[in-house]
């Protein structure tokens, strides 16, 4: 914070500090042009490609949760499965219950977010690997607990009523555009998240956990509110792959698989960055779609780029690209011009180096 | 005295969990590594020994003599580049390494070989023979000789990390790698020689697990890693005789689910699991709260 106020002080001595180094209103447009395109989709393309873009969206919206918790919190979860299955089972019962699938979409979201406290209370108690294998097991309870309601398919599952009204090519638009929704709103929560407070409280605990806490950031706080987030984010998504593969088996949702998918994604695009999942989740799905036919190799490729990525290139593909370009479509982080360069700012790419003054983005780890 | 038949089962199969467990343990004790790898390296060891058996046609209880030098050698080169490497750039980047190598082995076994189930064939010898006590309770003699050697490696291990010069170097660098390597100690070779004890004892809870029942390219994750770790948060983290005994209740808790309803058998481990998490997360032996 000392950071922050310290140079809006002085920004009246020539310094001024931006969020980012170009106009962010621009940044804004082209997102919103994006959006816009995308959403023109269905009407343009056919609904094969509509189908695979949605199963692009879940995971875009699982890797940025994703990061949010390991990127940012610290909290590397591989259970972020159990997530996405009670998403989907959420969806189902309420399916069940007569409730329309796309309207029970948001409950299953926050009936995710709703179960994530008392589990965060018990996985909490554990640090750094054992956290991750405990929420492992903890998606594994959950679905063995589960299967043991043949009311909702138990242990082969079931497919998902209350979608059969609709016209085929109607579903499928549908279902894309929810896919969108859900997608956009997850990112707009991510960048609000960390460009708030607790951006702040999460970038100084990344950055030193022990001075974080004296000085009164509340870590346990910031942090089960990420793990809640994310469950939201995880269960919103599980609740679209419901939608769109209209049937809900028990090892499909809960298999460690998608936290493999997410986690991968994220590393390849760049853990710590907003625009890393996004480019990550595309990335996989490119691989996904030219290795299909040799099965599980898109899998042992994505693990070994991952691996590599990860031990050589920490900050993934965006931040080689943040490196060389500084671009940043999701800034979050300050620039603190100093009286020279911002006299000549605009003047030429190599000419000025701005210097950030606060650095939400994945830096080193202690 | 169906009951008394699940409870010393479970103890029996709780033998074997501590083998799963003895790896995990080592090598977070002294390298603070969690493998999530662990689970398939067990499963690649019993892979291994699969082919050996096939090759030389030695009995499946003598494979671990060629497979547990193959696994350590592994280990040791594992432990020196990649988990090395990994280890330098900290915790998280560890994580997701091992996490990626967990992947990359599970997706591979099943490229390469395929997802059917396979088990180490033990053929006729008295191994495969079983006693009874009265008329319901009957012990397989290879599950009782698991939960020996299970009993071995943890006496040995103890013996070893307590007596031996070795023993003594891996404690001083679990305990400050600094003030040991400013004593002379290589701290990296050390951790080399940890991994590869470490996945000694994998291998033979490979061998075990192959040949008490079926393995295939998931059971590394779905089955050894889970259970290994749940062991060793029951008993508590960083104690070995916490790890049996942790081991034990998992299959107890194990065997007294499967005796309500078959399906229950899982179920009912990981709710103790969670169960010990929520009252005494410190694990059943240790004294105080890990952090």
């Amino acid at each position: 914070m000392s950071v922050v106020t310290d140079t809006s002080v002085r920004s009246e001595e020539n310094f001024r500090v931006t969020r980012s180094r170009r106009n962010v209103a621009w940044t804004g447009a082209g997102a919103l042009i994006v959006v816009v395109v995308l959403a023109l989709f269905p009407y343009i393309v056919y609904s094969g490609t509509t189908s695979l873009m949605v199963q692009g969206f879940i995971i875009v919206t699982l890797a940025s949760m994703w990061n949010l918790l390991a990127g940012y919190a610290g909290l590397v979860s591989v259970g972020q499965q159990a997530f996405v299955g009670l998403g989907a089972y959420f969806v189902l019962i309420l399916a069940q219950h007569s409730l329309s699938p796309f309207g029970g979409l948001p409950v299953a979201a926050i009936g995710c977010g709703v179960a994530a406290v008392p589990l965060w209370w018990l996985v909490s108690r554990l640090r750094s690997g054992y956290f991750a294998i405990a929420t492992w097991v903890l998606a594994t309870t959950i679905m063995l607990f589960i299967e043991k309601f043949p009311s909702i398919g138990g242990g082969t599952g079931m497919s998902l009523p209350g979608l059969s009204g609709y016209d085929p090519t109607l579903l499928v638009a549908y279902t894309y555009w929810i896919g969108l929704a859900v997608t956009v709103l997850a990112l707009v929560t991510v960048y609000v998240m960390l460009r708030g407070r607790i951006g702040l409280v999460l970038t100084a605990v990344r950055d030193d956990e022990v001075a974080a806490r004296s000085s009164g950031a509340r870590v346990g706080l910031a942090r089960m509110l990420v793990f809640v987030v994310a469950a939201i984010g995880c269960g919103a998504a599980g609740a679209v792959l419901a939608i769109s593969q209209l049937i809900v088996q028990p090892g499909a949702v809960f298999t460690v698989q998608w936290t493999a998918k997410m986690a991968f994604a994220v590393v390849i695009g760049g853990l710590g960055t907003i625009e890393g999942p996004i480019l990550g989740a595309i990335i996989y799905m490119i691989l996904q779609q030219t290795l299909q036919s040799y099965n599980a190799w898109y899998l042992i490729v994505l693990g070994l780029i991952a691996v590599v990525v990860a031990l050589f290139a920490r900050r993934g593909l965006w931040g080689l690209v943040d490196d060389h370009l500084h671009v940043r479509l999701f800034p979050v982080g300050y620039w603190l011009w100093t009286p020279e360069s911002s006299g000549r700012r605009g003047s030429g790419r190599r000419g000025i180096r701005p210097r950030r003054a606060s650095q939400h983005r994945g830096g080193r780890h202690s | 005295m169906a009951w008394v038949n699940a409870i010393i089962q479970g103890i029996l199969t709780g033998g074997l969990y501590a083998l799963f467990a003895c790896g995990l343990s080592l090598m977070f004790g002294v390298m603070k590594v969690v493998n999530l790898a662990h689970g398939d390296l067990a499963v690649i060891g019993a892979y291994v020994a699969l082919g050996v058996i096939t090759v030389t046609h030695i009995p499946a209880l003598w494979s671990f003599v060629i497979v547990v030098p193959i696994m350590a050698l592994l280990g040791y080169v594992l432990q020196r580049t990649l988990i090395q490497a990994a280890l330098d750039r900290g915790v998280l980047i560890t994580l997701l390494v091992t996490f990626g190598l967990s992947v990359v082995i599970e997706s591979g076994l099943l490229q390469f070989i395929n997802a059917d189930s396979h088990s180490l064939g033990v053929g006729e010898s008295i191994v495969t023979g079983s006693f009874s006590i009265g008329s319901q309770i009957q012990i397989a003699y290879l599950l009782l000789l698991i939960f020996a050697v299970a009993v071995v490696v943890l006496l040995g291990l103890q013996y070893f990390l307590s007596v031996s010069r070795y023993g003594r170097m891996i404690r001083a660098v679990a305990d400050d790698q600094e003030a040991a390597q400013l004593s002379g100690i290589d701290y990296r070779h050390v951790f080399g020689i940890a991994a590869a004890i470490a996945f000694g004892t994998v291998a033979l809870a490979g061998i075990a697990y192959g040949m008490y029942s079926q393995f295939s390219p998931t059971t590394g994750t779905d089955t050894i890693l889970l259970f290994a770790f749940a062991a060793v948060v029951i008993g508590g983290l960083g104690s070995l005789w916490g790890t049996l005994l942790g081991g034990i209740v998992l299959g107890v808790a194990q065997q007294i689910g499967a005796q309500i309803n078959q399906s229950n058998q899982f179920l009912a481990g990981y709710l103790v699991f969670l169960l010990v998490l929520a009252v005494r997360p410190q694990g059943l032996t240790a004294r105080r709260a890990q952090s």
